[in-house]
């Protein structure tokens, strides 16, 4: 491994006058170019580089200013034949930043590309569509600069005139938009952003020829809150319910990869309780997220009885959930460098209880749902999407793997001990919505699986790390001596301070991959903090899988792709 | 006729009426307590004992609903589209015979009429769809047309075999001839009215018009309040016409040992509206291209075969 990486290390300096970043705190081999070689690079590194860098995993940027005043948009490519990463970084000045556009190479960098622009003010030339994608068209400034304010109150008072409200709301007909190629027996239908349909606030303006799609363009941002940038106010602790409400319905599967990468930072070492107590609860919460999936599923095909029955199952999870965490749909359970408590007293029966009526359950979900005829009829065919397509798009999880790619991460890159547990990843080659529906009853079944073997070895010990640096002073302590509760007064009200470096955590997740990407620059504060949430090359894909099908199957394939708009927008 | 007469007519209109309206109201309630029971939870129980009064409810809130057109709609047709639905619902049971003696006409064309009128209620949901004006309620009264023209084809040749069998159109002859009930001589010809018979009531999983994941609401997106109400009035009262005309023309109608014939009536049209209730909680919704194809090529076709059998063995039987 180490030879090839050097091999191709060399490669890049000599070909793109690459420049070798000093090695972060991930191990991720990261390397500078001129913003003019970038798209030579990466087609270089798609296409012929040993091993080939096939995914385009993650693009953003750092606002760098207050250092050498420019911004640093980086590229996070994932080999998956390699099973590597690669880091390219692109500086380009603040005042006055270009880049060029990357389409060409990867069709998924386009939303990430409008994300640029829209968050750090970046042009990219050459872009097809560059317009804002999270903020509204009429937004002043990117949030993700630094200058930009982080809170309303650093902000005038938010006035709106009428005059200005109605250009607003005039650019939201949809009848305006003229799309090139748009026949004259066409019609231009928008749905959402309040729709039954849409699980939350996603407007997709879909032309339709009679009932057959001609073309869908999604319009996300509704459920934009800033989360990458509430995160450089917050204090690496205080910043761990937040991640709960990204992938709002998977909870504590969203700190894992933030306090992952923090630790990572760090060099932290977790007891060996809390790691089996984060497997078994992220498992847990993979069931619910899958549940509530396969009733929104179901609901989009027009079944009504499949949610009440799911959520009732949830239900019984959250209770047992509670019990454990105390929270229920969002623990902020997990500590960098553990868990908060350990488990309660009777947690073993409750769960044990759970876990006893599930595998009836998923049969019978099974049946109402992949097994009913007029479910198959409606999910078979439909949503088609090639392996080749769903690397070059970035899609990962379960959508993934119904398209024939055996990539989970807990099989490739074990963390957090998943190498201990002993359970199957299922796959399918259909890539259609019923290959991907199954795959995920499956899952439900495997997840079963990780936590019967989670609560079996239950190690016993500490569940927080107690690593005199970054522990925070315990309760008992700090009543008995000063230096401990001065300690504890400064951790808690001040914050931690974490080493400068760049972290980045990739775990999966019940959608696919998550990635925190922690930049400190050794303050109580991240510097930046970017999410790479599965989500969002998804429902970029959406226009790829819905194409030609009709209206009815628009619904079938979206809630096929098992999307959270809160995962898009973050 | 003399003003008695005519007083007398017109309260028991009156009468059936109101208790037609009624009968629908709590259907209302009995299905969300149903389809509540297969879905393991309460519905609703709150107004009134056993929450008995939730029509009324539900009712009065309709009622008091600010009237509103929007201002894109064609005014006179949007007004009016809502009331043909129940109104060619309600006008079908004129001829349904509920007990021997028990009907309000016996016409020699009740079959056609009841066909005729159910034809015309595919006019209440287009126009009402057309009318809006607007992109969801033309999507749903464009399926609707086209669903319930597919499936009146199959529904009418069905029906032709119960004619064949007794020889008249009119619901009483029928009824009478019923020594056996048809469903016995006609299990083909009794499925596809059934099927047939959800489909032109748009209920799932044939509820495409409405589709509330695709369509938002479908046909009745921009109706609200009593208007809204009058197509809900409209469907239910059509579940009602189903159930009644599948028990009148397959189930016997009145006839059956001991109990009075009324009862009879209303045991058997209670067990296919729970058979409805009982598909709508089960049941995902066809795809429009699935469902066209299911009526052209498998029903239809059916329908057809069987009308055939019928037309044959009847002739040998009759003969021979």
């Amino acid at each position: 491994m180490a030879d090839t990486d050097a091999k191709l290390m060399n490669q890049l300096t000599t070909r793109f006058d690459a420049v070798i970043d000093r090695l972060p705190c991930d191990s991720i081999s990261t390397v500078s170019v001129a913003p003019e070689q970038i798209a030579d690079t990466l087609k270089f590194l798609k296409y012929t580089a040993t091993p080939r860098y096939e995914m385009l995993f993650d693009l953003s940027a750092i606002d760098d200013t207050e250092r050498n005043s420019k911004l640093t948009v980086f590229y996070q490519l994932l080999s998956l034949s390699g099973n590597t990463d690669l880091r390219i970084k692109v500086h380009v000045p603040s005042n006055a930043p270009v880049l060029p556009s990357i389409c060409s190479v990867w069709q998924c960098a386009n939303w990430y590309e409008r994300e640029l622009y829209d968050m750090f003010g970046i042009y990219i030339s050459d872009h097809p569509n560059l317009q804002r994608i999270l903020m509204p068209e009429y937004w002043e400034g990117h949030p993700l600069r630094k200058e930009h304010p982080s809170r309303a109150t650093e902000m005038a008072p938010y006035s709106l005139p009428e005059e200005r409200y109605r250009t607003i709301m005039e650019s939201y007909r949809a009848e305006d938009y003229h799309e090139p190629g748009s026949a004259e027996n066409e019609i231009t239908l928008n749905i959402g952003p309040t729709h039954p349909g849409t699980h939350g606030l996603l407007r997709l303006v879909v032309r339709l020829e009679g009932e057959t799609i001609r073309s869908v363009r999604p319009e996300i941002g509704f459920h934009h809150r800033g989360a990458e940038k509430m995160a450089e106010r917050q204090t690496y602790h205080s910043y761990i319910p937040y991640t709960d409400r990204i992938d709002y319905l998977s909870g504590v599967q969203n700190e894992l990869p933030y306090v992952l990468a923090v630790e990572q930072l760090a060099g932290i070492e977790v007891p060996e309780r809390a790691q089996v107590m984060r497997v078994m609860l992220c498992e847990l919460f993979r069931i619910s997220s899958h549940l509530v999936w396969l009733a929104s599923y179901s609901h989009d095909l027009g079944a009504l009885a499949p949610p009440f029955y799911t959520f009732r199952d949830r239900e019984y999870l959250f209770d047992v959930m509670e019990m454990i965490t105390g929270g229920r749909m969002h623990p902020a359970f997990f500590r960098i460098g553990g868990v908060a408590l350990d488990l309660p007293e009777g947690w073993n029966p409750a769960l044990r209880a759970f876990l006893k009526r599930m595998p009836d359950a998923v049969d019978e979900y099974q049946a109402l749902l992949t097994g009913n005829t007029i479910m198959r009829r409606r999910s078979r065919g439909i949503g088609i999407m090639s392996a080749q397509n769903a690397i070059d798009w970035g899609i990962s999880g379960p959508n993934l793997r119904a398209s024939g790619v055996d990539w989970d991460l807990r099989k490739r890159r074990p963390y957090s001990g998943y190498e201990h547990y002993d359970f199957d990843v299922p796959t399918a080659t259909e890539g259609d919505s019923l290959a991907r529906a199954e795959l995920r009853l499956e899952e439900i079944r495997q997840s079963l699986r990780i936590v019967e073997q989670a609560m079996a070895n239950m190690p016993e010990g500490p569940v927080l790390s107690d690593q005199a640096r970054y522990a925070f002073a315990r309760k008992a302590a700090t009543l008995q001596d000063i230096e401990t509760l001065i300690h504890h007064f400064i951790t808690v009200g001040h914050g931690m301070t974490f080493p400068a470096g760049e972290s980045l955590f990739i775990t999966e997740a019940p959608k696919g991959m998550n990635g925190y990407y922690v930049v400190s620059n050794g303050t109580e504060h991240p510097h930046r903090l970017r999410i790479r949430t599965p989500s969002f090359p998804h429902m970029q894909a959406l226009a790829l899988l819905a194409t030609g099908h009709f209206l009815a199957d628009l619904f079938a394939i979206l809630g096929s792709i098992d999307y959270i708009l809160a995962d898009i927008d973050r | 006729m003399t003003i008695t007469q005519w007083l007398f007519a017109f309260s028991i209109l009156l009468l059936v009426l109101l208790s037609l309206f009624l009968i629908a109201a709590f259907m209302v309630y009995a299905e969300r307590r149903v389809l509540a029971l297969l879905q393991d939870r309460l519905g609703p129980n709150r107004a009134g004992p056993f929450g008995l009064l939730q029509p009324v409810a539900d009712l009065l809130k309709l009622i008091t609903k600010e009237h509103f057109t929007p201002p894109f709609a064609d005014r006179s047709i949007y007004t009016i589209a809502p009331i043909i639905v129940p109104f060619t619902a309600l006008l079908s049971f004129a001829v349904v015979p509920v007990d021997d003696g028990w009907w309000l006409a016996d016409i020699n064309i009740a079959l056609l009429f009841v066909l005729a009128l159910s034809s015309l209620r595919v006019y209440g949901i287009m126009l009402g769809g057309w009318a809006s004006n607007s992109k969801y309620p033309l999507f749903g009264g464009l399926r609707s047309a086209a669903q319930m023209i597919s499936y009146e084809l199959p529904m009418g040749l069905a029906l032709m075999g119960v004619v064949m069998l007794s020889g008249s159109f009119s619901l009483v002859d029928i009824v009478a001839a019923q020594s056996l009930p048809f469903i016995f001589l006609q299990p083909i010809g009794f499925f596809i009215f059934l099927v047939c018979g959800i489909a032109e009531t748009n209920r799932l999983p044939f509820d495409l018009p409405e589709a509330e994941n695709e369509l938002a609401a479908g046909y009745n997106t921009e109706y609200g309040g009593i208007q809204f109400a009058l197509f809900f009035l409209g469907e239910y009262i059509g579940v009602l016409l189903i159930a009644a005309l599948a028990t009148v023309l397959f189930l016997g109608g009145w006839h059956g040992p001991w109990l009075p014939g009324v009862c009879w009536f209303a045991i058997k049209m209670l067990i296919l509206i729970l058979l409805f209730f009982w598909l709508r909680t089960s049941m995902p919704r066809l795809r429009y291209d699935q469902l066209m194809s299911f009526g052209w090529k498998l029903l239809l076709p059916a329908a057809l075969i069987n009308l055939m059998i019928t037309a044959v063995i009847g002739l040998f039987w009759i003969k021979g």
